[in-house]
């Protein structure tokens, strides 16, 4: 194989492509667009920042000491941003977008939850309204709710005055109530024992009535994220700006391959075809001009990503690199398959738009593939791309060594081979 | 300089070329003429080695021509119908581009690209970019293109489609030179007139099969009428008849 027409079209195809200030725009700066944006919301909360609060709204329409100490609860939680809007305002915010939901509390919940706190009254509703787009949102809200609820409740009940008024209101209706001996017995035992634990109380030193206690969450939660160290936060920009760069580059060899088919319809295939130069060299020209594209458009993305948003290899250099060289190889090899089994410009550019998308979407590069269904990440797993960006994660963020590169980058030169087998095998080479 | 001997190609129940043989000997010009779909674009395919024949050979040189990286096909240049170009880069890019191709480097090819550009009349416009050309340029810059590793034999394809008379002279001025170079020249084309002035013999072609191959006054004396000179149009249609081929 000559090296004078290879170099000499590897240099022609990086000359057509850098003419081209579109396509230049597309490859290297709408990918950082994109992945800073991605990587915004994916991020989450730095270590100086508050975290994103849920909009929602509670209506009072108990006004009891439980209801009000629902509400305290609520309003002191740092994961909400509480209001109290009317009963038609709060619906119309929730149907509006403005809120992820709304609780309603009834009246008399105070004294009916009371009532089912110690015997079997009838549990009173707690009214959920809620955005149906932002079911997680929801979830969040009812299962914070239940923590403020029962701490609300068993303060009462242990302590409070609404908790006092019951059980003096309870126990004379016991003496006259028609059940078995002991059970009564029990039942007043058991209140009077908690009416004793009120008398106990001292009504200024000591603990005060007001700062008393009731059930709460028996244990605290150690959270620690596991990344590539200790002291090193998670960045969510490694993975927007690995999956970003991935799809555009993509993108960008795609548009190679349809390039190819505008040199067939132009004539310029027969000039090729008519020189001495093997298919060989002509498919390996296009292959090299396109990988060494691929690789300038991902080193750029992340060599941004480094400088402004403080990414960092925190594997293997030399596995990112593999991997950033076994992916550029790879997407040059898919601008090759289109090239080859395209018909036409205009139809191969619908087509691998298409197939482009689905693969990004199958391979983790807009939202990590481990939220995907077990049996959706298994069938991923013959999607390139995931390969690519799971390798590039463990490069970066994750700190995998050397060692978890060699996977992503034999089985992306494996993609490579085949998508190149199949171009040579089914490239038109005769130019009538 | 060029024997094609019995070259045949089918694609699929068409018969696109059958049985067709000339020869073209240096300093000489060969007009291939034929209605649309007479198979002169699958012929001239099959000498430049983009298409492989059925049956048949091309010699060059009195060698056989075969396989894609054989050396013989330095001495075959092409200058296909289409405006071959990439109109994003320069001129000097074009020619650099194809001259490397066929193993041309350094200052042998800057030397081939002046001398080439000087004979078509584009040496001042080496650095502009191809779409800032008129037609015409586009024209004797795609003709430049198929000269510039200096082949023995150029293969011709409707090279004067779209240009101004100022252009198609300039070009023909170019081939009357080259032929005196001793170039062995095969020409394509609808225009009668282009052969009639530049043709030394004319292969006419039809249905893929070869139906005259003379100079212009053998052709002339075949559909003579009352002792006047026929025109090569009058001739072309008393051979292929005056039925629409599109």
């Amino acid at each position: 194989m000559s090296l004078i027409p290879l170099s000499a079209m590897v240099r022609k195809d990086l000359q057509l492509f850098f003419s081209d200030r579109r396509s230049v725009i597309v490859s290297f700066v709408v990918p950082i667009a994109i992945a800073s944006f991605f990587g915004s919301i994916f991020s989450g909360p730095n270590r100086s920042s508050e975290p994103a609060k849920i909009a929602v709204a509670i209506i009072d329409q108990d006004s009891s000491p439980i209801s009000t100490g629902i509400v305290a609860g609520m309003q002191a939680d740092k994961n909400f941003k509480v209001t109290t809007p009317a009963e038609a305002e709060a619906r119309d915010a929730v149907r509006r977008g403005g809120l992820a939901a709304a609780v309603i509390i009834p009246k008399g919940f105070g004294d009916a939850a009371g009532n089912a706190f110690f015997g079997d009254g009838a549990k009173p509703p707690l009214n959920v309204i809620f955005d149906p787009s932002r079911s997680t949102e929801k979830a969040m809200v009812s299962g914070i709710m239940t923590q403020h609820v029962m701490e609300s409740v068993s303060k009462q009940m242990f302590g409070g005055a609404q908790g006092r008024a019951m059980v003096e209101r309870t126990l004379p209706q016991i003496q006259g109530a028609q059940m078995p001996d002991d059970e009564k017995r029990a039942l007043i035992n058991m209140l009077s024992s908690v009416q004793q634990f009120y008398n106990r109380q001292p009504s200024g030193g000591g603990q005060a009535a007001g700062t008393r206690q009731g059930i709460t969450m028996p244990y605290t939660v150690h959270e620690e994220a596991m990344t590539a160290g200790s002291n090193i936060a998670y960045n969510g920009y490694a993975h927007s700006f690995g999956g970003m760069a991935i799809q555009f580059l993509l993108f960008a060899m795609a548009n190679i391959g349809i390039e190819m088919l505008l040199e067939r319809q132009r004539g310029l295939w027969k000039r090729l075809r008519s020189a001495p130069v093997s298919r060989f060299t002509l498919l390996t020209g296009k292959m090299v001009s396109g990988a060494v594209i691929s690789l300038m458009i991902l080193l750029v993305c992340f060599g941004f990503a480094m400088a402004v948003f403080g990414v960092r290899i925190q594997g293997s250099v030399l596995g990112f690199l593999g991997i950033a060289v076994a992916s550029a190889v790879m997407a040059s090899t898919f601008g090759l398959l289109v090239a080859a089994l395209g018909n036409s410009p205009a139809t191969a550019r619908g087509i691998t738009t298409l197939a482009v998308l689905m693969m990004v979407m199958l391979g983790g590069a807009w939202v990590p593939a481990f939220i995907f269904p077990a049996w959706l990440q298994q069938f991923t797993l013959a999607v390139p791309v995931r390969w690519a960006v799971d390798g590039l994660d463990a490069m970066t963020w994750r700190g995998i060594g050397l060692r978890g590169a060699i996977a992503p980058v034999a089985v992306l030169f494996g993609f490579a081979a085949a998508f190149s087998a199949i171009a040579a095998s089914r490239f038109r080479w005769e130019e009538a | 300089m060029l024997h094609v001997n019995h070259l045949r190609k089918t694609f699929g129940k068409l018969v696109a070329v059958d049985d067709v043989s000339f020869t073209v000997d240096r300093g000489q010009l060969v007009g291939l003429l034929g209605p649309n779909g007479a198979g002169k674009t699958t012929t001239v395919s099959m000498i430049a080695a983009l298409v492989t024949p059925e049956k048949g050979e091309v010699l060059v040189g009195g060698a056989r021509l075969a396989g894609d990286t054989d050396p013989k096909k330095r001495k075959i240049g092409l200058v296909p119908q289409d405006l071959a170009l990439y109109d994003e880069l320069s001129a000097r890019a074009n020619l650099r581009f194809f001259g490397a191709l066929y193993g041309l480097s350094g200052a042998a090819l800057d030397k081939a690209i002046g001398a080439t550009m000087d004979l078509v009349g584009l040496a001042d416009r080496l650095t502009d970019l191809v779409k800032t050309y008129s037609g015409g340029m586009k024209r004797r810059l795609n003709l430049a293109a198929g000269l510039l590793h200096d082949p023995d034999i150029l293969l011709l394809d409707e090279p004067t489609v779209g240009v101004d008379p100022q252009s198609r002279n300039a070009i023909f001025e170019n081939l009357e030179l080259l032929k005196s170079r001793g170039k062995a020249l095969l020409y394509t084309t609808h225009y009668m007139e282009e052969v009639e002035r530049l043709a030394d013999r004319i292969v006419v072609v039809d249905h893929g099969r070869v139906i005259a191959d003379d100079t212009l006054a053998g052709l002339q004396s075949r559909v003579a009428v009352a002792g006047e000179r026929a025109t090569l149009e009058s001739v072309f249609l008393t051979l292929t008849g005056r039925s629409l081929r599109d």
